[in-house]
């Protein structure tokens, strides 16, 4: 673990100006990712800019949404009043990962940043293609149980670990930025995220000193009925074997809106348009749910020690769905 | 009938405090941080040890390079096999003087045997700087292709063979499975397992001159002190171990592993106390493991369920440098009455570090596969688990044919079930549900064997009133220290605050290891016998003091209660202890016991022992069998879309003999269950398959349950104190809760959702 040399920004200004000029230097808010990283030696930066005291807001926003700085912390999101009323999937999403003393620290811009939990990755004795480009994936052919079943190449299978992402993911969030040359930009969520592809090590859509600004979620009343589903090893403080985010509206008894997405499958948070167009215009019952999980899991690439994740999956989503249904 | 006098004695004497819930009396020191552990003696001038490990499982160093780590500021040594000071061997230990964990000796060669195996050692000024500074020494290595596949192993690698004690038989066999009506014949796999304590093993270490005083957090101090003579090449009187408090042990800290000799020799080449503490990290190769275990199971009953041919045979694992494995076919010996029976054990030689005792050595993985494959027979034969296992008690050891000292099995079966609500289970898999959740029920029996070692104390009882007394003993966070102060103080008839319990230092009179559950049942026999020893010192002085009115009487007359010795049948006439101290200007009287002929008995002991097979002592084994019972009936709720086991209650019964404090035994028991559904459900360490390396080393990936995993757990205990055993009548408490634990959660599984989950743990994905 590399020594390195930290300071605490006073304003976003001098915060991006230092992370700019050195290319070995990186942002750090909450920290419960890196810290363990960095121990691991996987993480090596050589100056930290620390931000976390930098914007801690939620606002509605003009249209209705809500606007959700990065520093804001996974605890104050998930309680929210306006979260846990209007986003009940994004409070159930938080609450669903790490633990309380995690949660206090880790906040909104460093949850989408949060890298994977793959074995050989935070294993610096093994090869991997994220760290150290072109030397192999032993997951591939290894112990690949927690890996993706969607998004893989032959260069990584690495799923991607977060709860939060997965129900912004679903909500069709927009994050925006703000670059070192002061121009801002709003990036879809389904952007923010990369594809391994064949550059594993590039993990998001962020240039180098780009930072996170906020969050921001779209109006959509009828997120009210939404729901955070997660299937793991143990009741607490496990990543998520398959998890599924849904947001349903029913007229009568018609899916007239729907929102689908998945954790623990995919090398990022994976929304399906499949299953969202499988469900709109159907009746709101077991078997469209179940043909909207077939939907779902098409063309699901499975490894040699995570088959079980499409079936875990399909029963996931549907049993996700049947109890947003139950809902009134 | 000796013992029934003891039993009377007991029920004048001793009934104040011992027994009841008495808060723990170095809770206090525990919550407030003032409780010593091993690397927070505040030593002067103490330096920072970093262990390097290997990062392959099989081959040679080629060169470790470490000139770039000298460099950095604050680093005083690097120690590896090139410049490391040679090492005597460490083999001919056994259960009595000391144990090795593994015989390899670190630093002391270039091969390597298994993933994980220390290389090196960094001394620096600070941990951060030995940290850093072990991060950038550079290893090149050979490799060669490891075996760590278990199965692969079992075909082609090198076998271990445990001697004969591991293959028991009687009857034959195959007559028995020719007289059954009904077989079940199935194999259970259970993985490799840590333990995993809060507090990771660390040792600090200080000479002075040629004596090494050592700050170890460990289960055997006299141990540790035979091993670091022997391995340092110093006689035993050179060295002093300390291990005040421990955070947990479960066995890992209960033989002897390497890295005290290493804090040692770092210590001596930097002439500085040294610190080293292990990262979790390195735990999970440095101080053993459960071993990975395939049991192929055979039950045969006749029409009237009772049990025709018991087979189990196991096949399991060690290391290339080390002797331990799990012995799961132990308990099938016992478990039941069956006349015809086959037990063996095939251990593979593996490239992983060498496994060790862990909470239930062989009792827990076996009766995992025994328990599992006795609710599958008592289906096939359409009997209740419970009343199966009744008609098929074992009255008598059904191997030696000893009576048993105290069994009460069946009490318990009856008194769990009934405070459980056995009898309004519907048997019939899935028939029970919650809304949409699934409704599960199972039963297992629990069983441990009492083990009882030679142990000594001494009483001192001081001038103020107060009493000190001690023995080289351990408290791993059970309990020690509380339950031998109120022996001590019943046994004084003190209040439990006039008396101090000193453990943990190989100053202090002789004991051995705590594990196989054996401290209290060891050690209360010998603290109880120094208090009382002290206390005649103290009558004898006042009958024979003419200024005493005590004067005259004879011992046997004299009784001792509040801190006054008096006549028995006139209380008024007596004197406190300070009176009579004070009036002789003594400081203190003071009485140590040890075991008669110790040495003679320690030598003929160790030289009968075997892996998991310890000899008692003081307890008459060649009359009586001695084992403690339990069941546990676990109740789990399943929503079989989602496919996870939530335990919602388990209800544990267990015959344990005399209970000597309610509240450490009952938390003891809590421990020990939440222990095994950790094993049930979801504990697992994976090693890579192609470079055989560990890639499940932290406690992110490897889990132990958590709050939301825990049930409601009601324990009872059926307290028949064994007078057989010990004069206390108390047998140990510390693995049986752990044993039969992941059978019934197993069976509970079986019961709400019709899949027999055969291999642990039991993962959502084993349910789909």
């Amino acid at each position: 673990m590399k020594h390195f040399t930290y300071e605490r920004a006073g304003d976003r200004a001098t915060a991006m100006t230092q992370v700019a000029k050195n290319p070995l230097a990186k942002f750090i808010a909450g920290g419960t990712n890196f810290m363990d990283m960095w121990k691991e030696g996987v993480e090596t930066p050589e100056h930290l800019v620390d931000i976390r005291k930098l914007g801690r807001e939620i606002k509605v926003t003009d249209d209705g949404g809500l606007r959700i700085d990065a520093s804001t912390t996974n605890s104050q999101v998930a309680y929210h009043p306006q979260v846990r009323d209007r986003y009940p999937v994004l409070s159930e999403a938080i609450l669903a990962g790490a633990s309380p003393q995690l949660r206090n620290m880790a906040t909104t811009g460093g949850n989408l940043m949060q890298r994977n939990r793959c074995s050989y990755f935070h294993d610096v004795s093994f090869a991997c293609n994220k760290r150290d480009p072109n030397s192999g994936c032993p997951a591939i052919e290894g112990i690949n149980r927690m890996h993706a079943i969607f998004g893989t190449s032959d260069r990584c299978i690495a799923a991607h670990p977060s709860d939060m992402c997965v129900a912004l993911a679903a909500l069709g969030a927009v994050v925006q930025t703000r670059k070192p040359n002061g121009e801002t930009r709003n990036i879809d969520f389904a952007d923010f995220h990369l594809l391994p592809g064949d550059t594993p090590e590039i993990e998001t859509a962020l240039e180098h000193g780009e930072l996170i600004e906020a969050v921001e979620i779209p109006s959509l009343p009828w997120a009210k009925r939404s729901h955070y589903l997660k299937v793991r090893d143990r009741h607490s403080y496990a990543y998520a074997l398959v998890s599924a985010a849904v947001a349903l509206e029913i007229e009568g008894d018609k899916i007239v809106n729907a929102r689908v997405a998945m954790g623990g499958v995919g090398t990022k948070p994976w929304r399906s348009m499949a299953a969202e167009l499988a469900l709109v215009g159907a009746v709101a019952n077991e078997e469209n749910f179940t043909a909207a999980a077939e939907a779902a899991l098409q063309g699901a690439q499975p490894y040699r020690y995570n088959a079980f994740k499409i079936d875990l999956a399909k029963s996931t989503l549907v049993q996700a769905l049947l109890t947003l249904n139950s809902e009134e | 009938m000796v013992n029934e006098m003891t039993s009377t004695q007991d029920r004048t004497s001793i009934q104040a405090k011992t027994g009841k819930d008495v808060d723990r009396v170095d809770g206090r020191l525990k919550v407030t941080g003032e409780a010593c552990y091993a690397v927070e003696f505040p030593l002067e001038g103490i330096a920072h040890g970093y262990l390097i490990q290997s990062t392959i499982a099989k081959g040679r160093i080629k060169a470790i390079a470490t000139s770039k780590a000298e460099q950095l500021p604050g680093v005083l040594a690097i120690l590896t096999h090139e410049n490391a000071p040679k090492l005597n061997s460490l083999e001919g230990g056994n259960f009595m003087s000391g144990h090795p964990g593994e015989k390899l000796l670190p630093l002391q060669s270039d091969r390597i045997y298994f993933d994980g195996q220390h290389i090196g050692i960094v001394v620096a000024e600070t941990y951060e700087q030995a940290r850093l500074a072990a991060s950038l020494v550079e290893v090149r290595y050979e490799i060669e292709e490891p075996i760590c596949d278990l199965e692969e192993a079992l075909k082609k690698s090198e076998k271990y063979d445990a001697g004969e004690k591991l293959q028991p038989s009687r009857g034959d066999l195959e007559s028995g499975l020719q007289q059954a009506s009904v077989i079940v014949e199935e194999t259970y796999t259970t993985p490799l397992e840590h333990h995993n304590p809060m507090e990771t093993s660390a040792t600090t270490a200080e000479w002075q001159d040629d004596e090494l005083t050592v700050y170890d957090s460990t289960q055997w101090v006299m141990g540790t002190r035979s091993m670091l003579a022997r391995g340092l090449g110093l006689p035993e009187d050179k060295v002093r171990v300390i291990s005040h408090f421990v955070g947990g042990g479960f066995g890992c800290k209960g033989y002897f592993w390497t890295h005290p000799l290493l804090a040692a020799i770092a210590a001596r080449k930097v002439n500085r106390p040294v610190r080293l503490m292990l990262t979790r990290q390195q735990m999970f190769s440095a101080c053993g493991h459960r071993p990975r275990t395939i049991q192929k199971v055979t039950l045969g009953a006749d029409d009237k369920g009772k049990l025709t041919a018991i087979r189990h045979l196991t096949d399991t694992e060690t290391s290339f440098v080390g002797d331990h494995a799990e012995p799961c076919g132990k308990t099938t010996v016992f478990l039941y009455a069956c006349p015809n029976l086959e037990v063996k054990h095939t251990i593979a030689r593996v490239n992983t570090g060498t496994p060790t005792p862990m909470r239930g050595p062989g009792e827990t993985s076996g009766t995992y596969a025994l328990e599992s494959a006795m609710d599958e027979l008592a289906y096939k034969a359409g009997i209740d688990p419970v009343e199966f296992r009744i008609i098929n008690h074992a009255d008598r050891h059904p191997q030696s044919h000893k009576p048993w000292s105290s069994k009460h099995l069946i009490e318990c079966y009856r008194h769990a079930a009934d405070t459980f609500g056995w009898q309004n289970r519907n048997p019939r898999p899935g028939s029970m549900r919650d809304g949409s959740d699934l409704i599960g029920w199972g039963m297992a029996s629990a069983t441990y064997p009492a083990y009882r070692f030679p142990a000594s104390a001494k009483a001192q009882i001081l001038a103020n009133g107060r009493v000190v007394v001690s023995s080289a003993t351990h408290d791993l966070g059970t309990g020690t220290y509380t339950i031998m102060t109120q022996i001590a103080a019943d046994t004084l008839g003190l209040p439990i605050e006039r008396v101090k319990f000193e453990l943990g230092d190989t100053k202090l009179p002789h004991a051995l290891v705590s594990g196989g559950s054996s401290t209290a049942s060891s050690v209360s026999p010998a603290v109880r016998s120094a208090c009382e020893a002290a206390s005649l010192k103290l009558i004898e002085l006042a009958i024979a003091d003419l200024e005493s009115p005590l004067y005259n009487y004879a011992a046997e007359q004299i009784t001792t209660e509040q801190g006054r010795i008096f006549v028995a049948e006139s209380p008024d006439i007596g004197e406190t202890y300070q009176e009579v101290l004070q009036r002789h200007n003594l400081p203190f009287v003071e009485a140590e016991v040890s075991p008669q002929d110790k040495r003679a008995r320690y030598q003929s002991i160790a030289a009968r022992t075997k892996p998991g097979v310890v000899e008692d002592e003081g307890a008459d084994s060649e009359q009586f069998a001695f084992h403690s019972f339990g069941a546990h009936f676990v109740e789990v709720r399943i929503n079989p879309r989602r496919n996870q086991v939530k335990v919602s209650r388990i209800v544990g019964a267990f015959d344990v003999g005399r209970i000597l404090n309610q509240k450490t035994a009952r938390s003891q028991i809590y421990g020990g269950t939440i222990f095994g559904l950790g094993m049930a459900l979801m504990e697992e360490t994976l090693l890579d398959p192609h470079s055989g390396r560990l890639i499940i080393h932290n406690l992110a990936d490897y889990h132990v349950p958590v709050q939301a995993d825990m049930p409601e757990i009601e324990v009872i205990f059926v307290e028949k104190p064994d007078y057989h055993f010990n004069p206390l009548g108390a047998r140990g408490i510390g693995e049986i809760s752990t044993t039969g634990v992941s059978a019934a959660i197993a069976n509970a599984v079986y019961h709400a959702t019709g899949k027999r989950v055969r291999d642990l743990p039991i993962t959502p994905d084993k349910l789909l």
